[in-house]
């Protein structure tokens, strides 16, 4: 049968309008339905994208054409690249975003995207057919049929929020939540969980008083999200720094039976990296004072918003509190900070791909996965986009790889080993970090979105012309070999009197710069400062990747060995009942998966291999 | 694909040990120590030490790629079944570069390259259970003791140490320490040195196996053979009056409250224009250098005193029968003088280094403790130089605790993640 699309994207958050868009430019003939049209770009948490981790998401997300960092730029109010003074591996680009710019950015990508349909609607069903899903019903009745859908609900499922003891059902402030749709996926009974979130009160900046405040400015040399963007969009602004003081704490400490988290209304489980103000009273008794950080929402928007002081208190004492705080005396709260818990879908039901194994044809993405942030949706957007479009024309699911890129290490956090809490990027996250740079990304992933036709030719272009002004530059220093007294004159940190070697190795010795070579060999001045660069941060981590390499290669042996998703593992002798259960409930898709679920054995794994033998033997016979 | 090995045979003595070669370069490594052998082969062949000693004489077996238990290419070495000779086969097969086979990898790419049918895979389970039940029982052995302390000491020092890095890290705009360089340092200096001292205790245990050392040295005609014949009680050593009487190192086994321990003498250290004699010297010199204990005795008319790196010196004034007033520093081959002290003494000194050698007797153990004590090493010398990356820092303690693995359990990310959580208040 003839589908109506080839993928069905629900819902126009930011792993929505990332997935919809992957899809579309992979050539899938896609369809996006959104509860409000003008909701599609909502930055609905913190007015910031990026940062360590994050940041090096939305690098990879633009190295395989996708929108957030081309919009984050051009809403981007003040850049800065985190941990300038550390190695480039940890270095992760991060900026303030005009709410209204990027909104603005993300639709007007939506609307110039062939391919891709907007429909303003809300799915009530989903429609299958031989157990695999075939399409989306409408509030209205009628069913759209695709052979891929891609679920990014967000908080929708069993969402409510949290004032004080006043809990109302909600996605995000101001949403109703989707509750035929919630009821329609609880009939598949997947494993679910609760999380729960903060936010902060939104303030007025017209009321605060900014004069005896730290500020925080932008970057002077920004460094942007695009690897097709050379400066900022708009004007750069800055930051108030205030802090939290005893007299915050006394206020909190007096009312905590009155938050909604204390008094005992949530059983969800809050981030520990982002607690709400009453955790950080109580948790962190010993100290007297909190940094917050007052971060601009847009350039033409007066709102605040208090990034260090989320909360479920009831609004008097949010008023109380946030008045005691210096700089905040008068300041006026536009919306009050509330906790929103809600469900989350075990994403080790999920593959790879991002495709529920018990409903093929359906995939997840977003924080529906139990994950937090935007960047963590977005790239699950991606992924499930590329395998949804990749599914329904016919061709191989797009996979990514733990070594290759921080998308990969997500998918397979996920996927394998499940999530406690939200789930955050964090550069410690990734094993091959020296390897996992944003200032890579395009290397290590643009050509592979070519290979899965999700780079379109522009980007293309740029790209080749930079591999090769790279190669270049690589083969020059590899040609050419210097004395090592020439090596020391130049600058270089080796004695005068050591062994002669090539430029490129000279350029692995901690503190060297193309800059110091090319007083060698003045035909280096050729080389442009940002491949100068690049081949120096390459250079500077040439040893730790090799070693790292051998680490890699061990584990894409056992990545190449699949387990069939029907796998049984109660019929396998000798195997605990315990890691039976865990390996019934990861359904690892490869043996390198199933190894690195918690209290697998060697001898273990080597059960479920010789089961997967054992089978393929069976296969072959009959 | 690597080439690995592993003892295949149970461990202790035995009639026999078989130690299995597994992998493309089998061939090549087994013929770099004196197992020639073609594709498929067998014969009778000398092992021999990386000096070119001997090591044992062992029966060598050859399995062809695809005609053998792990479908690559396989030698199997017979030898004499004692520890030691295992120990010193599976020393060689490291220089030369292989790997030791995780447990069960002989197994798995038996698998792998489908040697095993149908039915033996499935005959596989009992096995694996049976491989399983050693290795937890040797796991509990090993850290039912001192090491087992030690190593939850290590653990949540290094977590820490990781932890401090890593919120410098991914927590840059938060309120996190700035300067955590001090505690890094601190922290890993002592676990550095314990791990240092842990891997040297794989040299004791194997001592308790192989006999520790014990060199008399001295100027010639210092009485050294005297007192070795004393020990041993019979006449090992030719002794007389004419300085430089033994020109080789002489040993003499025996027990010493249970240790075993081989009594050295060396040839007198002088300065000598017999080219024998200076060898002996040059021999006799090497060796008590290696041992663990040196009985220096001095006849008085010396001021010079060699220094050594490594086990214990004791000083002796010897020929005590010759003298008029005895002391406790005093010593007589001749008549038996303060032997015992003397034997005390090393008895103490030698049992003092086995209570702290822990039971990391394997030398699995002492090569992770290595990689790993050199990955701190370079992680203490690093944290001293100005401007170099904290991700390069990190990446090699991350490499330290990889190492240790196998002694502190697995630390993960998620254990970097809780200790951050839990020391700091992150979330601005």
């Amino acid at each position: 049968m003839k589908h109506a699309f080839d993928v069905i994207v629900i819902g126009g958050g930011h792993a929505g309008c990332e997935a919809a868009h992957a899809a579309a430019r992979s050539g899938a003939r896609t369809l996006l339905i959104t509860l409000r049209l003008s909701d599609l770009g909502v930055m609905s948490c913190n007015p910031a994208i990026g940062g360590l981790g994050k940041g090096h998401l939305v690098r990879e997300i633009d190295a395989l054409d996708g929108i957030m960092g081309r919009a984050a730029d051009q809403a981007g109010i003040q850049f800065r690249l985190l941990n300038r003074k550390k190695g480039p591996a940890v270095q992760g680009p991060r900026t303030q975003a005009d709410r209204a710019l990027y909104k603005e950015a993300v639709q007007k990508l939506t609307a110039e995207r062939s391919n891709l349909d907007v429909l303003e609607g809300e799915v009530v069903n989903l429609s299958t057919a031989s157990k695999r899903v075939n399409g989306v019903v409408l509030k209205d009745g009628t069913t759209v049929s695709s052979p891929t859908v891609i679920l990014t609900s967000g908080t929708f499922l069993r969402g409510v929020i949290h004032i004080g003891d006043v809990a109302t059902a909600g996605g995000r402030m101001g949403d109703a939540p989707s509750i035929a749709l919630a009821e329609r996926l609880s009939e598949l009974d997947l494993p679910l969980g609760r999380l729960k979130t903060g936010t902060p009160p939104r303030l007025d900046g017209r009321t605060i008083n900014w004069t005896d405040l730290e500020r925080q400015d932008a970057d002077v040399d920004p460094v942007l999200f695009s690897f097709m963007h050379r400066a900022p969009f708009v004007k750069q602004v800055s930051c108030g720094i205030t802090y939290t003081n005893p007299q915050t704490h006394e206020i909190i400490e007096k009312n905590l039976r009155k938050s909604a988290m204390y008094g005992g209304h949530i059983d969800g489980v809050g981030p520990r990296y982002c607690p709400s103000i009453e955790d950080k009273v109580v948790r962190f008794a010993d100290k007297d004072s909190h940094q917050i950080f007052l971060e601009p929402e847009g350039l033409n928007d007066h709102t605040i918003y208090p990034n260090g002081i989320s909360t479920s208190l009831p609004i008097d004492v949010q008023e109380a509190y946030v008045h005691s705080i210096v700089g905040l005396e008068n300041a006026k709260i536009l919306q009050p900070g509330y906790a929103i818990e809600y469900d989350y879908i075990d994403p080790r039901s999920l593959s790879a791909q991002l495709e529920l194994k018990r409903l093929p044809g359906l995939y997840l993405a977003g924080q529906i996965n139990g994950t937090t942030g935007y960047e963590e949706a977005a790239a699950q957007g991606l992924v499930a986009g590329l395998n949804a479009a990749a599914s329904a024309n016919g061709r191989e699911p797009v996979l990514f790889d733990r070594s290759t890129s921080y998308i990969g290490v997500m998918v397979d956090d996920l996927t394998v080993r499940g999530v406690t809490e939200p789930y955050r990027m964090f550069t410690s996250r990734a094993e091959f970090r020296l390897s996992l740079r944003a200032d890579n990304a395009d290397q290590r992933l643009t050509e592979f979105g070519r290979t899965h036709h999700c780079v379109e030719d522009t980007r293309w272009s740029l790209f080749c012309d930079k591999k090769n002004a790279l190669e270049q530059g690589r083969s020059m220093l590899s040609k050419i070999v210097a004395s090592a007294r020439d090596l020391h004159a130049a600058g270089v940190k080796v004695s005068s009197d050591g062994p002669k070697r090539t430029l490129a190795d000279a350029l692995t010795i901690a503190g060297t710069t193309v800059a110091d070579l090319s007083k060698i060999s003045p035909q280096l001045i050729e080389i442009k400062r940002e491949i100068a660069q690049q081949l120096e941060r390459d250079a500077l981590y040439s040893h730790y990747v090799e070693r790292q390499m051998r680490d890699i290669e061990g584990m894409r042996r056992d990545s190449d060995k699949l387990i069939p998703i029907d796998m049984s593992y109660d019929g396998i002798p000798g195997l605990s009942n315990e890691l039976k259960a865990k390996l019934k409930t990861a359904l690892p898709d490869n043996l390198a998966q199933a190894g690195r679920i918690d209290g697998i054995t060697p001898a273990a794994l080597m059960l479920v291999a010789a089961e997967v033998k054992k089978r393929q033997k069976l296969v072959r016979a009959s | 694909m690597d080439t690995i090995f592993a003892l295949a045979s149970a461990a202790g003595k035995a009639g026999v040990s078989i130690i299995r070669v597994s992998g493309p370069d089998a061939l090549t490594s087994c013929a770099k120590f004196g197992a020639a052998l073609e594709v498929h082969d067998r014969k009778l062949v000398k092992l021999t030490t990386a000096e070119g000693g001997l090591i044992d004489q062992a029966f060598a077996i050859s399995f062809a790629p695809g005609r053998s238990f792990t479908g690559e290419q396989v030698v199997e070495l017979q030898t004499h079944g004692s520890p030691a000779i295992v120990s010193a086969v599976l020393k060689r097969l490291e220089e030369l570069g292989l790997r030791q086979a995780e447990a069960g990898e002989f197994t798995r790419r038996a698998m792998d390259n489908g040697v095993l049918d149908l039915a033996q895979v499935e005959g596989l389970a009992d096995l694996i259970d049976a491989e399983t039940e050693s290795q937890r029982r040797q796991a509990v052995r090993v850290f039912s003791g001192a090491l087992g302390a030690l190593a939850d000491g290590w653990r949540a020092k290094l977590l820490r140490a990781a932890a401090l890095l890593e919120a410098t890290i991914d927590f840059v705009d938060e309120d996190v320490p700035i300067d955590v360089y001090p505690e890094v340092r601190d922290l890993i200096s002592v676990v550095t040195g314990e791990v240092r001292h842990e891997a040297a205790g794989v040299r004791m245990r194997e001592r308790v196996r192989d006999g520790f050392e014990v060199a008399l040295v001295g100027p010639p005609n210092s009485g050294k053979s005297t007192l070795l014949n004393r020990l041993a009680g019979r006449e090992a050593a030719i002794t007389s009056d004419i300085a430089g009487t033994t020109r080789d190192v002489i040993e003499v086994k025996m027990d010493l409250d249970g240790l075993p321990v081989t009594i050295l003498d060396t040839a007198g250290l002088r300065d000598s224009s017999d080219v024998l004699e200076e060898m002996g010297i040059a021999r006799g010199k090497a060796r008590a250098a290696a041992a663990d204990v040196r009985v220096h005795l001095l006849d008085g008319s010396e001021n010079r005193v060699e220094k050594f790196d490594f086990g214990l010196d004791i000083y002796l004034k010897s020929k005590a029968d010759l003298e008029i007033s005895l002391s406790e520093s005093s010593i007589s081959g001749a008549t038996g003088y303060g032997l015992d002290r003397l034997l005390d003494q090393i008895s103490v000194h030698l049992r003092s280094q086995l209570a702290g050698a822990g039971t990391a007797t394997r030398r699995r153990h002492q090569k992770a403790l290595e990689i790993a004590a050199i990955a701190l090493e370079t992680v203490s010398r690093n944290l001293k130089l100005d401007g170099m990356p904290v991700d390069l820092l990190a990446e090699d303690l991350r490499t330290a605790i990889r190492a240790l693995d196998s002694l502190i359990g697995r630390v993960d990310v998620e254990n970097v993640l809780g200790e951050i959580f839990s020391s700091f208040c992150i979330g601005k």
